[in-house]
C-alpha cells in the first residue's frame, strides 16, 4: 500500500442517483442482493430506441424552493439533487464555510430544447412562405425565456450554486464522456498540487430527451429493440447505447482536509490518466494504451484488482476496450463489471457514476457480484484493494481512474 | 532546478508567448489592435440570416473567414484554429500539428441547428415532430452530422489541427470561458505538469435562435440603428449588449523554459480570481461580494495591492445591470486608487463575444502594455452619474502601463478576473 499523504485526494461524498435507485446505499444494496437488480427501462416512449428513466425521487429534499425547480429542467433538477445527496453524505450541507471554498466541476453537454416549440416549428416549416420570418416568429413567441438558462450547460453549475451555495469556484467541462473523466482529473490533480482542498465533481443526464436521442441516433449510437442486454451482448448492433438518466456526484478533498474535519472516507482517488486520438490507428490507439497499462502498472503492479468499466455499449469501442481489458486481466488477477449494464449510460456522468460505485464498493470492503452471465465477468475470489474504472467514451476519449482503498 | 524564477508563493512563473485574435474587427492581433485603437465599431446589421420580426437586428459577426457552410460549431472551429495559428507562429514554440502541451479551449455549446432540423424533416415521409426526425435518423447515415454537432467535435478536431499532449479539456464558463482558459492553463503550469499550454476561447454562434434567446432574456441591446453606436458601456442610456464573434489565443509557457529557448515574453499572467455566486442565475449578489472576492482573490493571486494596477479591461458588456455591479467591485476593491486607473471596454466596438470574450480581452490587454496605448470606450457620449470611472471616453490614451486587471463575469454566476503583467525587470 502507498504510503498516506496529506495531500492525498479521497473521496468523502457520494450522490449518486439513477434509474436503479436513490442514493448510493441503495445502490450498493441492490447490486449485492440475491437477485440480479434491474434498472427502469423505457421501451415504448421513444421506440425502437429504449432508455432508462430515473426512478421516482423528491426534488424537494434537496431543492426546497418550487422556484427553483421551475426554472431548471431534468438534467438540472437530477444534477441538483445528486449535487446535494453528496453535500449531505459528505456532511458539509450547509457549511457555509466550507461551501464558500468548495470547487466545483461540472462535466455538462447540451442543455434541453422544448420538444414541443421543435415539433411545432418543423411541422409548419413547409407550408411558411418565408421561411426564416416563419421561424424568427415562433421562436420569439413560442419560446419560455427563462428555460434559455436551463439550455446553458453552465447552468448546472450554476444551480447548484444558487441551491447549494457551493461558491469557491465554478468550472463546466464539455467533451462529453471525456469530460467526466477531465473533471476527476483536475480535482485530483488540483489537490496534490495544493491548488484547492476540497471539491464537488460530478455529471447528470436526462435519458428521456428527444433532443439528445436525436443527437445519439444521428451518429448510429442507440441500441434498437426492446430487449437490452447486458453491454458487453450487444455486439449484434453498432449502436450499443442505452441511455441513463442519472446523476453521480463525489466530494473529493485532501486527506488533511478530509481528517481535519473528521469526515468519513470511502476511497482515494488514486490518479486518473485520461487521453483521445483516433482508435482506427493502431499504432496510435496502443500508444495511448500502453500509457493506461504502465499507469496501472505503476499503482498496483500485479496485485489482484477490480474494474468497474463504464463501456457505452457502442460496438467498436467496446470491442477493443474489452481486448484491452483481456490483456490487463492476463497481468493480474482481475474481475471486470460493466456499469451501463445496470446503470445505462449517463455520457458525461458515466465516469463519475463509475468510480461512486468503485468507491462505495471500497468502503465496505467488497467488490460487486456479476452483473451478467456472459463469461466476461467472473466472480472475484477476494474483495480488491484496488478499482480502476475504465472508461471508453462511446466515439472517442479514453481514460482510467484508480480508486484506492483505505484500510 | 537552480536559479528556477518562481513567483511570491514559490510557483513557476506563467510566460505569455504567443497571441493570436479574431473579431468582427478582422483577423490577426495587429490590424484588431489598430482598429481598436482608432475606436472602430465592428457592430453591423446581420446579414447572415433573415432578421425579420427580430426586436434586435445586429451583432459583431465575422463573416470573412474561409470555411464551406455556417453553423455554430462549424465557425467556431475556424475561429479557435485561426486565433492558434497566429499565436503559435508568434512564440515560435513547436509546429502546428506538434504542439508541446495541453489545449484548453473555451467554447459555446453547440447543438442541432435550424437548418439541420429542416433538412432532416424534409427527408422524412410520414408523421411529424421528433418521431419523424428520429425516424430519419435512423434510416441515413448523418455520423458527419452528429461529430459536427458534437460536444466533444471542436475540441477533438482542433486537438488534431494542433497536435496537442493528452487530452483537452474544453469548457463553458459562459462569458467567463475565455478567461477560464486561460486560467487552466496557468494553474497546469503552475503545477509543474507542463512547459507548455495552448489557451483558446472562440465564439461562433450567432444564429437566429442564439440572438432571439438573448433578446427574450432582455439581454441585447435594441438600438439597431446605427448599429455601431448601440454597445455603449458604462453610459446613462446603454440597453444592453451586442453579441459577438471571435476568438482569442494564448500559448502559455514557463518563463524558464520560455527564456531558456529564447522566446520573446510578451507577458506575464501574474494573477488568476475565480468564485461562484450564489444569488440569482443572471444577476451579481447585490452586495457585490462575488465580484469584490474575485478582484481580491486575482490581487493576492498575483501578489499586487490595488495601486499596482494601470489599467482595467473591464467586462463592460453596456447590460444597465453588469456595469453597475463592476464599478461596485472595483469601487470598492481599488477605492480612491480607482480615479487614477482607466478603465476601458472594448466591447463597445467588437461587441460581446460571449465564451471568447475573455481570451480576445486577455490579448488586448498585453498589447495594451506592449504599445504603450489604451483602446478607448466608444459611444461614450452620456456618461452615468452613477458611475464614477475614467473609461478613456472615445478616444485612444497613451499610458505607461505594466498591470492590467481583466473581468470576465458570466451568466451562472461565473466570475474570473486575470491579472496580466509586463515581465518584471
Amino acid at each position: 500500500m502507498a504510503a498516506r499523504d496529506p495531500r492525498d485526494a479521497v473521496i468523502t461524498g457520494i450522490g449518486l442517483v439513477s434509474a436503479l435507485a436513490d442514493g448510493v446505499g441503495d445502490h450498493h444494496r441492490l447490486l449485492n442482493g440475491n437477485e440480479r437488480a434491474k434498472p427502469l427501462l423505457d421501451t415504448e416512449s421513444y421506440a425502437p430506441y429504449s432508455f432508462h428513466p430515473l426512478v421516482e425521487i423528491d426534488l424537494g429534499t434537496q431543492i426546497p424552493r418550487r422556484g427553483d425547480q421551475r426554472q431548471m429542467e431534468n438534467w438540472q433538477r437530477y444534477g441538483t439533487y445528486g449535487a446535494g445527496l453528496a453535500l449531505d453524505d459528505a456532511g458539509i450541507k450547509g457549511d457555509e464555510e466550507v461551501l464558500g471554498r468548495t470547487n466545483l466541476i461540472v462535466a455538462a453537454g447540451g442543455g434541453e430544447r422544448d420538444p414541443e416549440v421543435d415539433s411545432t416549428i418543423a411541422d409548419g416549416i413547409d407550408a411558411a412562405d418565408n421561411r426564416g420570418a416563419f421561424l424568427n416568429e415562433h421562436l420569439m413567441n413560442d419560446l419560455r425565456p427563462t428555460l434559455f438558462l436551463a439550455q446553458l450547460s453552465n447552468l448546472l453549475a450554476g444551480n447548484i450554486s444558487l441551491v447549494h451555495h457551493v461558491i469557491g469556484s465554478s468550472r463546466t467541462f464539455m467533451g462529453e464522456e471525456l469530460g467526466g473523466a477531465m473533471a476527476l482529473d483536475r480535482a485530483h490533480r488540483q489537490i496534490r498540487a495544493n491548488q484547492g482542498d476540497i471539491f464537488l465533481v460530478g455529471a447528470a443526464n436526462n435519458a428521456g430527451r428527444p433532443d439528445m436521442l436525436l443527437y445519439l441516433a444521428l451518429g448510429d449510437c442507440l441500441w434498437s429493440g426492446a430487449d437490452v442486454p447486458s453491454v458487453w451482448q450487444r455486439g449484434g448492433q453498432p449502436g450499443g447505447v442505452v441511455s441513463g438518466s442519472m446523476a453521480a456526484f463525489l466530494v473529493i478533498e485532501s486527506r488533511a482536509h478530509a481528517e481535519a474535519r473528521g469526515a468519513r472516507i470511502y476511497a482515494q482517488l488514486d490518479g486518473v490518466i485520461a487521453d483521445r486520438g483516433p482508435r482506427d490507428d493502431a499504432q496510435k490507439r496502443e500508444k495511448r494504451l500502453n500509457r493506461q497499462r504502465a499507469f496501472l502498472e505503476a499503482k498496483t503492479g500485479t496485485a489482484p484488482i477490480g474494474v468497474i468499466s463504464a463501456a457505452s455499449g457502442a460496438r467498436d469501442a467496446m470491442e477493443l476496450e474489452r481486448a484491452f481489458l483481456t490483456q490487463l486481466s492476463e497481468e493480474r488477477p482481475m474481475a471486470i463489471r460493466g456499469a451501463s449494464t445496470v446503470l445505462g449510460h449517463g455520457i458525461e456522468a458515466q465516469m463519475p457514476s463509475s468510480v461512486a460505485l468503485a468507491a462505495a464498493a471500497l468502503e465496505k470492503g467488497t467488490f460487486f457480484p456479476p452483473f451478467d452471465d456472459s463469461g466476461f465477468e467472473d466472480p472475484i475470489p477476494a474483495p480488491p484493494d484496488v478499482i480502476a474504472v475504465s472508461m471508453w467514451g462511446y466515439w472517442r476519449g479514453e481514460a482510467l481512474a484508480i480508486i484506492r482503498a483505505e484500510r | 532546478m537552480a536559479g528556477a524564477a518562481l513567483d511570491h508563493k514559490n510557483r513557476p512563473i506563467v510566460a505569455v508567448t504567443g497571441m493570436g485574435v479574431v473579431s468582427s474587427l478582422g483577423a490577426g492581433r495587429k490590424d484588431n489592435f489598430a482598429a481598436l485603437t482608432s475606436g472602430q465599431s465592428g457592430i453591423r446589421t446581420i446579414s447572415r440570416f433573415p432578421v425579420d420580426g427580430m426586436r434586435t437586428t445586429m451583432a459583431g459577426t465575422v463573416d470573412f473567414l474561409d470555411f464551406p457552410e455556417f453553423s455554430a460549431p462549424a465557425l467556431t472551429e475556424k475561429l479557435a484554429v485561426t486565433a492558434g495559428e497566429e499565436a503559435i507562429a508568434q512564440s515560435g514554440i513547436g509546429r502546428i500539428g506538434d504542439f508541446p502541451g495541453p489545449l484548453f479551449i473555451g467554447i459555446p455549446p453547440v447543438e442541432l441547428e435550424w437548418q439541420h432540423r429542416f433538412d432532416l424533416y424534409t427527408k422524412g415521409t410520414g408523421g411529424g415532430g421528433y418521431g419523424r426526425l428520429l425516424d430519419v435518423a435512423r434510416k441515413g447515415d448523418y455520423k458527419n452530422l452528429h461529430r459536427l454537432i458534437s460536444f466533444a467535435g471542436v475540441e477533438e478536431a482542433v486537438s488534431d489541427h494542433f497536435g496537442t499532449i493528452g487530452a483537452p479539456i474544453s469548457l463553458t464558463t459562459a462569458c467567463a470561458s475565455g478567461a477560464s482558459a486561460i486560467q487552466l492553463g496557468a494553474e497546469a503550469i503552475r503545477r509543474g505538469e507542463t512547459e507548455a499550454a495552448l489557451c483558446i476561447a472562440a465564439d461562433g454562434s450567432v444564429h437566429a435562435e442564439a440572438v432571439i434567446r438573448f433578446s427574450l432574456l432582455s439581454a441585447l441591446s435594441t438600438r439597431n440603428d446605427p448599429p455601431e453606436k448601440a454597445s455603449k458601456p458604462f453610459s446613462k442610456d446603454r440597453d444592453g449588449f451586442v453579441v459577438a464573434e471571435g476568438s482569442g489565443a494564448f500559448v502559455l509557457e514557463n518563463l524558464d523554459s520560455a527564456k531558456a529557448r529564447g522566446a520573446e515574453v510578451l507577458a506575464i499572467v501574474a494573477g488568476c480570481g475565480e468564485q461562484a455566486d450564489d444569488f440569482h442565475r443572471t444577476r451579481s449578489k447585490p452586495d457585490g461580494s462575488s465580484i469584490i472576492g474575485v478582484f481580491r482573490d486575482a490581487l493576492a493571486d498575483a501578489g499586487l495591492e490595488p495601486g499596482d494596477i494601470d489599467h482595467v479591461n473591464a467586462h463592460g458588456t453596456s447590460t444597465p445591470e453588469n456595469d453597475k455591479m463592476e464599478y461596485m467591485g472595483l469601487s470598492t476593491v481599488f477605492g480612491d486608487d480607482l480615479a487614477g486607473i482607466p478603465v476601458s471596454s472594448n466591447k463597445s466596438m467588437v461587441g460581446h463575444t460571449i465564451s471568447a470574450a475573455g481570451a480576445i480581452e486577455a490579448v488586448v490587454s498585453v498589447m495594451t502594455m506592449q504599445n504603450g496605448r489604451i483602446p478607448p470606450t466608444i459611444n461614450h457620449d452620456v456618461p452615468d452619474p452613477d458611475i464614477q470611472l475614467d473609461v478613456v471616453p472615445n478616444e485612444a490614451r497613451d499610458a505607461d502601463v505594466s498591470a492590467v486587471m481583466s473581468n470576465s463575469f458570466g451568466f451562472g454566476g461565473q466570475n474570473v478576473s486575470l491579472i496580466l503583467r509586463r515581465e518584471p525587470a
